[in-house]
């Protein structure tokens, strides 16, 4: 059983982040983490190789500078190895371009039967790559899924929707979103940490994965951000004073919000 | 009580700029490490401690450990038992000891920095990891080669914890006094009977064996410190093949109800009490137990210090955030009509300046001497071992002292900042002075280490060693000349500081040596006057190290423009203490004894 996870850097949420007013796209320059919403990926990527017997676990991402920390988390949580691509051509990317450069990652990775994802980053959410690669790699693509389980040559997920869940089967491979929060990823031991170091990461450009420059990065956007503005200040919030019918305002008030 | 963020780029500044861990990379001892595999291993740790060991701060504070006295066992709070699991699966307590152990082989500077981030998280936690370090490396200097494989491992890995068993009611800082007894068993073992109090973690149910290193007195021991033996005593006696046994005759029968640290057992251990005795192993040769105990000290000591520093930046962390969100009074120049932020009320700056410069400091002066730990251990030139071992012995008084008094200080300056809320349980600052309280107490009081500093540390070499320490500290004159105006003040007041100690050094060397109750009565303010003045040694480096990264453009410019402020703070507010202090201790001991107590009474 070999797992192929996509996972993405990104920059530290617990650290102010910034927006690049002439790009407007989010500044990348620092040091990235591994998003915590692939986190849940990777544990349930791990899980399923050890309850299938065997078989590894490969990282497949995408990003500036060469970065690999957040990659270093993860293979210190017990992926095996990584393919990272990370090349000058690709900032501006949008996500189909970004899914097209993780799908030629991915198709070089032997033996995948099964390609997990977030449902979407916590960075960018566009939450379209994972369907793009599917589309790509011409797999069946499952989305939201809250527990996996492989029988053979078919995966069975259990599809989070607003109401509870569907039971949806689909035969391998197949490209599997997985909905942040459903396992709780394990923290990379020292001694994963350590062996992490000597773990293979396969950097590659994009003309290693024959792609061209073109295709890719501004040059290939076929989605453009138009403009940005600064989040509005946060209003003054509304005081009720209880005469004895303020929970007739606070279910009003929240009926309103669609929330009951 | 805001959430605990582990301060890694004030720690990988010192250890890239004040220590240097990439010369410790370099030693033979530290083969195939790397400062980027250190800087990778610390931050998952911090992760691991901030999301799972810092939420259980509060909750062990509220709950407490409790004993059953119907079973002598404690259970720790809620919590505390998955997590201790966890931190033993991950491997964590293992990271600063050899490899021939399964430990990581790291330096005991990253440990120190680790044991920062788990003190700061939740200090009662960390002291079952903390007491067992204290036992594996005292029977890893002095263990047979048998006792080593039998107890050892399980230690490093955390799956057994350690205790250590000095104090006994009659016997605490007078540790000489132990009268628990060792008598020889046929088998080659002895059999311990006696009392033993104020044992932290001697019970809990976190682990499934708790080694015990005891003291105690074989028959015919020669009185006082130099008749004291040091033995193993098992929770559960344990097999050739390293399988548990036997329940040993030792039972926790009490636990303290303390002012702070509630969820750390404190215990009183009873030995023996069902019938021969309960059996013991003994270490190295008998009447040997002090000398084994002082290869420990130093560590056990360092780490006490490290617990100010750690609880000093935890309360820090609460009160810069609360000053950024308590909205009350007006500051100067703010508009008229607008209540200010309490961050920009002037003796509220004041306030959070003075404990991020003695943090600052703390971190300086405990990593240095963690450092030192390490080369004088395992630096390949005996120049350099010996000079190291020399700044340890040096600084550690000065760590555990200075270190303890001003996280005592900065937990109280936390509450300072919040107001009156500072005072209400519920705001969560109180733990953290409750928390420090006792560091200035254990491990030696703080009286002991200003004896110490004064009286074994200042005559080392002939006064050698201090003076040494202080020709390293006017080295820094020329350095901090050719930084001009930014950093003057620093000049100026170090310089002072530094006459006032030398002189006052001098005056502690000659009316000490007349009559040494002149040096004791002056001990407690002259380690005052020296922490302040290593604390100003190190943060002026530190200014002086900020100040060439931002000539050269790296790093982050407001933090390290930050560090030139906070050495500049420290010079004009802290260091002229200094001064201050001189009197005081070169008052001698005359009026100390000049009335007797009676007269004193009200």
């Amino acid at each position: 059983m070999n797992v192929v996870v996509c996972v993405k850097q990104i920059p530290d949420p617990a650290d102010p982040g910034a927006l690049d007013p002439t790009t407007k796209t989010l500044k990348r320059d620092g040091k990235l983490i591994l998003d915590e919403s692939d986190s849940y990926g990777v544990e349930m990527a791990l899980q399923l190789v050890t309850a299938a017997g065997g078989g590894e676990v490969t990282l497949v991402s995408m990003a500036p500078n060469g970065e690999v920390s957040g990659l270093r988390t993860a293979l210190a949580m017990g992926a095996a190895k990584a393919i990272l691509v990370s090349d000058d051509a690709l900032a501006g990317s949008d996500a189909l371009g970004t899914a097209k450069v993780l799908a030629k990652a991915i198709e070089r990775v032997e033996g995948a039967d099964l390609i997990l994802t977030a449902t979407e980053s916590s960075d960018g959410y566009t939450g379209t790559v994972p369907e793009q690669v599917a589309g790509l790699l011409d797999l069946p693509s499952v989305t939201f899924a809250k527990h996996i389980e492989v029988d053979g040559s078919t995966v069975k997920v259990q599809r989070q929707t607003e109401a509870g869940y569907d039971d949806v089967e689909c035969p391998l491979p197949a490209v599997v979103s997985v909905t942040a929060g459903v396992v709780e990823p394990r923290y990379p031991s020292f001694k994963g940490i350590m062996a992490a170091k000597s773990k293979p990461v396969d950097t590659l450009t994009v003309a290693d994965l024959g792609l061209d420059a073109s295709q890719v990065g501004w040059a290939g956007a076929g989605q453009e951000i138009v403009s940005i503005e600064e989040a509005p200040a946060r209003e003054a919030g509304e005081v009720i004073e209880d005469d004895g019918t303020a929970f007739e305002k606070i279910v009003a008030y929240l009926d309103n919000l669609k929330v009951l | 009580m805001a959430d605990y963020r582990p301060p890694l780029r004030d720690i990988h500044f010192v250890l890239d700029h004040l220590t240097d861990v990439g010369a410790l990379c370099e030693l033979p001892a530290f083969a195939g490490l790397d400062p980027d595999t250190i800087k990778g291993v610390l931050e998952e740790n911090a992760r691991f401690i901030a999301e799972v060991v810092a939420p259980l701060n509060r909750v062990g504070d509220l709950e407490g450990s409790r004993h059953d006295p119907a079973t002598n066992t404690v259970r720790t709070p809620a919590g505390f038992v998955d997590a201790y699991h966890q931190y033993v699966a991950a491997g964590w307590g293992g990271v600063p000891f050899p490899a021939e152990y399964d430990g990581g082989g790291f330096p005991w500077l990253v440990g120190i920095a680790m044991q920062e981030l788990i003190s700061s998280a939740n200090m009662a936690f960390s002291m079952a990891p903390l007491l067992t370090q204290g036992a594996i490396d005292l029977l890893m200097h002095h263990g047979s080669e048998e006792q080593k494989e039998r107890y050892l491992k399980k230690m490093v890995t955390g799956e057994w914890t350690g205790t250590m068993n000095l104090t006994e009611p009659e016997a605490g800082s007078d540790v000489g006094a132990v009268r628990t007894k060792a008598v020889p068993a046929d088998d080659g073992s002895w059999r311990i009977t006696g009392t033993k109090i104020f044992i932290s973690f001697g019970e809990h149910d976190m682990a499934e064996n708790i080694v015990h290193l005891v003291l105690a007195r074989v028959p015919d021991a020669p009185p006082g410190t130099k008749g004291i033996s040091c033995f193993i005593v098992p929770k559960f006696l344990v097999g050739d093949d390293g399988s548990l046994g036997e329940r040993n005759d030792v039972a926790c029968v009490s636990i303290e109800h303390k002012m702070g640290i509630k969820a750390s057992p404190t215990c009183v251990m009873s030995y023996g009490e069902k019938g021969e005795g309960a059996v013991g192993y003994l270490i190295g040769e008998a009447n040997q137990g002090m000398r084994y105990m002082f290869t420990m000290m130093n560590n056990a000591r360092l780490s006490v210090g490290l617990e100010g520093l750690a609880l000093a930046e935890r309360a820090y962390q609460d009160a810069l955030q609360y000053a950024q969100e308590r909205r009350q009074g007006r500051a100067p120049g703010a508009p008229a009509g607008e209540t200010s932020l309490i961050v920009e009320l002037p003796d509220v700056r004041r306030m959070l300046l003075t404990m991020k410069a003695l943090v600052d400091a703390m971190r300086a002066i405990i990593y240095t001497n963690a450092q030192a730990i390490d080369l004088a251990t395992h630096h390949p030139d005996p120049d350099v071992r010996q000079r190291n071992q020399e700044l340890v012995e040096l600084l550690t008084p000065v760590s555990k002292g200075f270190g303890t008094d001003m996280g005592i200080e900065c937990t109280s300056l936390a509450i300072q900042v919040y107001g009156g809320m500072g005072y209400i349980e519920e705001s969560g600052v109180p733990q953290h002075f409750r928390d420090a309280r006792i560091t200035s107490i254990y491990e030696g009081t703080n009286g002991i280490q200003a004896m110490d500093l004064v009286g074994r540390k200042l005559p080392m070499r002939a006064g050698g060693v201090i003076t040494d320490f202080l020709a390293g500290v006017a080295a820094l004159d020329a350095e901090l000349a050719a930084a001009g105006d930014e950093l003057a003040v620093v000049r100026e007041q170090l310089a002072a500081a530094l006459a006032v100690v030398t002189d006052t050094v001098q005056w502690l060397m000659e009316h000490g040596l007349a009559d040494v109750r002149n040096a004791l009565a002056g001990a407690t303010p002259f380690l005052r006057m020296f922490g302040l003045l290593v604390g100003g040694r190190y943060l002026a480096e530190a200014a002086l190290a900020a100040r060439a990264d931002l000539a050269e453009g790296e790093g982050d410019t407001d933090h390290l423009r930050a560090r030139l402020v906070i050495a500049r703070f420290y010079a004009e507010n802290l260091l002229p203490a200094v001064a201050g202090l001189a009197p005081a201790v070169q008052a001698g001991f005359d009026d100390l004894y000049a009335v007797g107590p009676e007269a004193l009474a009200g």
